[in-house]
């Protein structure tokens, strides 16, 4: 659902500009917008009027007033969640980011076999999250796991999943390895965009592969890793299934990230308002921290980086 | 209740011409094979037919749980007792049973008395028993108890000995699936028991969470951490799992001497590791604890599984005329042909046919000598509790609390 929140969002303000030229009128939007309504909007209401009620599934809600919101914020469980899911962002981010850039860029050349490195390199996007959290806890397990044997060698306890910085770790590595292939080939597409005449120009002027790379390239590719950074950021944000099934939440509560609580308080405790505060809280920290990041990256005003455009 | 009657008007739609359609859930995994032959042999002769649906063991709860706040709830459904039917108790939603199990001599002599209180919630009887019988028992590799000259420790003092011999043999000796979480639970369970006497729970059962100030509960705790300082459970059992087989096979293959277990551990070794099952798979009950009030007799785990009435059903009699069927010889009989140890008071006669019978007669006796059968925390505790004691005590095992943090936890658990 959130995930919609910086595509809904629409352009920097009314400006009437030369872009807006051949755009079909609104009427077209209808449709997109009545799916957008039935299946984000609603839901998204229905759980922000849940937060006021106490309900357990099974009798019918009743209204409590503010006190799931004040509950949330006394809730020292809320707070760790809160601070690992940022946590796990953060570092979901740096480690991500800067492989899926080089590796996009690299993606995005000419050389041998490239197509093909590619392909293979997309494999883990393709596989569910269930079969590659299994796949990772088989591997892991410190006992029968890969971990016992080569853990000692690169310096890794084979208790890793058992400690609580390895735990986050491990969560961050595993949705880093998913999810790095899709955010790779955003950065393939905008390599590519970047007009061939620049590097040309610069060779001539004698600049060579790494000066290319952090004069060009980088500057060009502004606005691909801002659409990146924020799926990236509103991804880790709602990270879930790979907590459940290699962690659950453990050790003691020490990966018990914000979607986690929030499914273990409504779907284990069947605390249903306040897993709905806990929702609503998630949806509004990743609507504004995908307007800020908008925001600041200058992405609202869909200026073109192409040069002449 | 003009609202009930309407919502049990719209559960019964589906009601046939020859007198109706009784919806029963069931847990979907190998034994639903069993009801399925209940469910047949019972519909040959009544008018009102019985419908089962199987729902797959991981949803089951969710399901049931959605299905029950819904006008096409089930009339009667699987459960574990105690907790894990508070909330529908509570909401006036199942039928007292407790008239028709005194009045009736197939229901009253038919089961095993710890089985039928330890369903029974505030002392009113919502379930019949259903399933065979989960006790935990203390599971150990024989191979390795005799290469170490180890006995199956029946005291406190024995286990520790065997703790000790086997950590400078270099070998686990408990195997423990931590990250599962549960497993840890039944390591309190029987503690408490032991030390406390299984009232310290029941207390806490019946809504008393000050229950948990008890100093049993402290002491329980404090011994639990002793084990895992002195290194029982070995090191990194916090990344161990039940489920994909992590603990099963520390103690198949001789890298852990002992598992506290449920008794499913057997058909699980079975599948895992036949010709270790079959040879070198030991059990026995979980030892006596110096100092400690509790008879040592007394066994935690699932006494069964239960079926409930739902009270919106439009065919209640029909639905109990069923329930009475599960005390039939026919039916333990095909209990115990799956290797589950039926819990009604005449099964021991027919344990000589199950696929293990030392298994099966052990177990039987374990729990038939039991004066109480403690049901699992988790499932005798309501869901609002069940869940914060489960991460509490995840907590406790991975050295993140202490046993006095645990204690004021558990007081404070809303």
């Amino acid at each position: 659902m959130s995930h919609h929140a910086p595509v809904a969002k629409s352009h920097g303000g009314g400006k009437a500009a030369v872009g807006d030229v051949g755009r079909p009128p609104v009427a077209w939007a209808v449709p997109g917008i009545l799916f957008f309504a039935v299946f984000a909007i609603v839901p998204l209401a229905i759980a922000v009027y849940l937060s006021f009620t106490s309900w357990d599934g099974l009798n019918s809600p009743t209204m409590t007033g503010l006190d799931n919101w004040t509950r949330l914020f006394q809730d020292s469980e809320f707070g760790q969640a809160a601070w690992l899911s940022l946590v796990l962002t953060v570092i979901s981010w740096a480690f991500q980011t800067p492989v899926a850039l080089l590796l996009g860029v690299w993606a995005a050349g000419r050389q041998k076999n490239r197509a093909l490195l590619s392909a293979v390199f997309f494999i883990p996007l393709l596989l569910s999250t269930t079969a590659i959290a299994m796949l990772f806890h088989a591997l892991l397990d410190p006992n029968f796991g890969v971990i016992k044997e080569i853990g000692p060698w690169i310096g890794v306890d084979p208790n890793v999943m058992g400690s609580s910085t390895g735990a986050l770790l491990v969560v961050a590595f595993v949705g880093g390895w998913q999810f790095m292939p899709f955010h790779t080939l955003i950065y393939q597409g905008g390599a590519r965009q970047i007009p061939e005449v620049l590097y040309q120009a610069a060779s001539i002027d004698g600049a060579g592969m790494v000066r290319q790379f952090f004069h060009i390239t980088l500057p060009q590719l502004r606005h691909t890793m801002t659409t990146s950074s924020v799926l990236m950021i509103v991804g880790s944000l709602t990270y879930f299934d790979t907590v459940l099934i290699m962690t659950k939440g453990g050790p003691g509560t020490d990966t018990t990230i914000l979607p986690y609580l929030m499914y273990r308080t409504g779907f284990q405790t069947y605390d249903l308002g306040y897993a709905a505060a806990i929702a609503t809280a998630l949806v509004v920290v990743a609507t504004a921290i995908s307007l800020i990041m908008v925001r600041l990256s200058g992405f609202g005003n869909m200026r073109s980086t192409r040069e002449g455009m | 209740m003009a609202m009930a009657g309407m919502l049990a008007g719209c559960g019964s739609g589906d009601s046939g011409s020859d007198g109706g359609t009784i919806t029963a859930y069931v847990y979907g995994d190998d034994a639903v094979k069993v009801q399925q032959a209940a469910v047949d042999s019972f519909n040959k002769t009544s008018k009102v037919k019985v419908k089962l649906v199987s729902v797959p063991g991981t949803d089951y709860v969710n399901k049931l749980r959605s299905a029950m706040g819904s006008p096409n709830a089930p009339d009667v459904f699987f459960n574990w007792g105690g907790g894990s039917i508070k909330p529908y108790v509570d909401a006036g939603q199942l039928v007292d049973l407790t008239g028709t199990v005194k009045k009736d001599a197939t229901l009253k002599e038919g089961f095993l008395p710890s089985i039928m209180e330890a369903g029974s919630l505030d002392g009113k009887i919502y379930g019949v028993p259903m399933r065979g019988m989960q006790p935990v028992m203390l599971f150990y590799n024989k191979a390795l108890f005799e290469k170490h000259g180890v006995e199956a420790p029946k005291t406190w003092e024995d286990l520790q000995k065997a703790i000790t011999t086997f950590k400078d043999a270099g070998i686990t000796p408990f195997a423990l699936g931590g990250s599962d979480k549960w497993p840890e639970l039944m390591w309190m369970e029987y503690l408490l028991d032991r030390i406390g006497g299984p009232e310290v729970f029941r207390k806490i059962q019946n809504g008393d969470t000050e229950g948990w100030g008890d100093p049993a509960v402290l002491k329980t705790a404090q011994t639990v951490k002793e084990l895992i300082d002195d290194g029982a459970f070995g090191k990194n059992f916090n990344s161990v799992d039940y489920g994909n087989g992590g603990a099963p096979t520390l103690l198949n293959k001789g890298k852990a001497a002992m598992h506290l277990m449920g008794s499913w551990e057997y058909s699980t070794q079975l599948g895992k590791a036949p010709e270790f099952a079959k040879k070198d798979l030991g059990w026995t009950a979980f030892p006596t604890v110096a100092g400690g009030t509790g008879d040592p007799a007394n066994v935690v785990g699932n006494p069964t599984n239960y079926w409930s009435v739902n009270a919106r059903s439009d065919h209640k009699e029909e639905a109990i005329e069923f329930l009475k069927t599960m005390a039939s010889e026919t039916y333990a009989k095909a209990l115990v042909d799956n290797g589950d140890i039926p819990t009604t008071s005449n099964a021991a006669s027919m344990l000589s046919s199950s696929p293990n019978p030392q298994f099966a007669q052990d177990q039987y006796s374990l729990v038939q000598k039991a004066p109480s059968f403690t049901l699992s925390w988790d499932q005798a505790l309501e869901a609002q509790y069940a869940t914060p004691l489960l991460t509490e005590i995840s907590k406790l095992f991975a050295g993140k609390t202490t046993p006095e943090q645990f204690v004021e936890a558990m007081k404070a658990a809303k």
